[in-house]
């Protein structure tokens, strides 16, 4: 019997991306569901409840919620190619901690920057590039987080990436010269298709966040 | 060559204890080491230096940090008796977001509850109260979470239990009222050695 496989989505959504990220490295075939986060439908609600949020893996029918759970999901249905976590227990247990890291204070930081007022941005963007470079350590010389190949730290952070360029036109931040490993490593993701086809076009979401700001009345620096 | 195995911890974190039974559920025998959290001992600071929190497994000298992830490495570590994941991939994930949901909705609502008084601590403690029977209500008929075996899920809510009394004292309610079925599961988990000497 064919695998029924259904993802609930939001385009601009980087939670979105981290599963359509694990879904095309595992060459697995899915029907994508754009959801309206302004009118959520039924499916959604019924298949999350909890947090009536995206993204949504349905699985033969069963939901499967939160990205990183996802993502880990993938990784144990379709475990006969390209693994996203490592086979050592003690490397698989760092794996899940930075991820952890990415999901809870890069998460953190980062909306901190893109909420903050003019006076605060400084601070902000001073403590966002630190935990940039914390993550750039942790990166080391590897090509990956994941090593030779793209693993669970890379999915969890690089959809960040598209938001990041996106906020460049509006405050203070240059990634690039401030953290050129952080963009050597992304250049290396972005050659992947399955990274390349997964993240929205930047520009739109460049579009997509000056919408957003103007709705969360939050004004424009340097501009 | 014996394992060296090390859990630095404090006597009433949740989150440590969630590492004391999974360990104690594994039979694996460590060394404890208490931390004063207002005095962070050098091996905690050099151990954990982003988050400087408990508790930390140190395993042969290479550490392993957040309560869920230590859990899931003794378990995968010493994977020869008593499983903690299930070994379903669904119901793993399953249990992933359930100990996920106690991680972002317990604690902290908590601390909102105690922390606020008035309105805002009603509506704190509402909160509060229908977390819990959100997750009775995942319980269901089961014994444990994890079915007929204790599991990861159960592993992550017991810890809460000794918390209870507080909760109840602060918020001026009983839990036994509220979720009863909750209260009978908490008491089989107090009747496994593994859960009562933690």
């Amino acid at each position: 019997m064919e695998d029924e496989i259904v993802l609930l989505d939001f385009w601009p959504s980087l939670f979105g991306a981290r599963v359509r990220i694990a879904l095309a490295e595992k060459g697995i075939k899915y029907d994508s569901k754009e959801e309206d986060l302004r009118s959520k439908s039924p499916l959604l609600l019924q298949m999350n409840p909890i947090y009536k949020q995206i993204p949504v893996l349905i699985h033969n029918g069963k939901p499967i919620c939160d990205s990183l759970i996802v993502v880990q999901y993938i990784e144990d249905v379709w475990n006969d190619r390209n693994p996203l976590l490592p086979s050592a227990p003690y490397h698989r247990a760092q794996a899940r901690f930075w991820a952890d890291y990415v999901e809870k204070k890069i998460f953190e930081l980062w909306s901190k920057v893109w909420t903050s007022k003019r006076e605060e941005q400084e601070v902000a963007e001073k403590e966002f590039i630190e935990a940039l470079k914390l993550l750039e350590d942790q990166l080391g010389d590897k090509t990956y987080f994941g090593g030779d190949n793209l693993g669970f730290v890379d999915i969890a952070l690089v959809p960040y990436y598209g938001w990041f360029k996106a906020y460049e036109t509006f405050g203070n931040l240059n990634i690039e010269s401030e953290c050129p490993k952080f963009n050597a490593w992304v250049k290396r993701c972005l050659q992947k298709e399955s990274v390349s086809k997964s993240l929205p076009n930047q520009h739109k979401i460049y579009e997509f966040s000056v919408e957003l700001r103007k709705k969360l009345g939050i004004e424009s620096v340097g501009i | 060559m014996t394992d060296e195995v090390v859990l630095l911890s404090t006597w009433g974190s949740m989150f440590g204890m969630r590492a004391s039974i999974a360990l104690a559920e594994k039979g694996v025998k460590y060394e404890y080491k208490e931390e004063n959290l207002e005095n962070k001992s050098p091996l905690l600071l050099q151990m954990n230096p982003i988050h400087k929190t408990i508790p930390v497994l140190i395993h042969n000298g290479k550490p392993i940090r957040e309560s869920a992830i230590i859990v899931q490495y003794v378990d995968e570590v010493w994977n020869d008796k008593a499983p903690i994941m299930p070994s379903d991939p669904y119901q793993r994930a399953q249990d992933r977001f359930w100990v996920d949901y106690i991680d972002k909705k317990v604690y902290d609502t908590w601390r909102k509850m105690w922390l606020s008084t008035g309105e805002e601590h009603e509506t704190w403690k509402k909160e509060l109260i229908s977390i819990f029977k959100q997750l009775e209500e995942t319980l269901g008929d089961k014994p444990f979470y994890g079915g007929d075996t204790f599991g990861f899920v159960d592993v992550g809510l017991i810890p809460f239990y000794c918390w209870f009394y507080t909760f109840e004292t602060y918020g001026n309610f009983k839990m036994e009222a509220k979720c009863p079925k909750l209260i009978a599961w908490a008491q089989r988990c107090m009747e496994r050695e593994t859960v009562t000497t933690t």
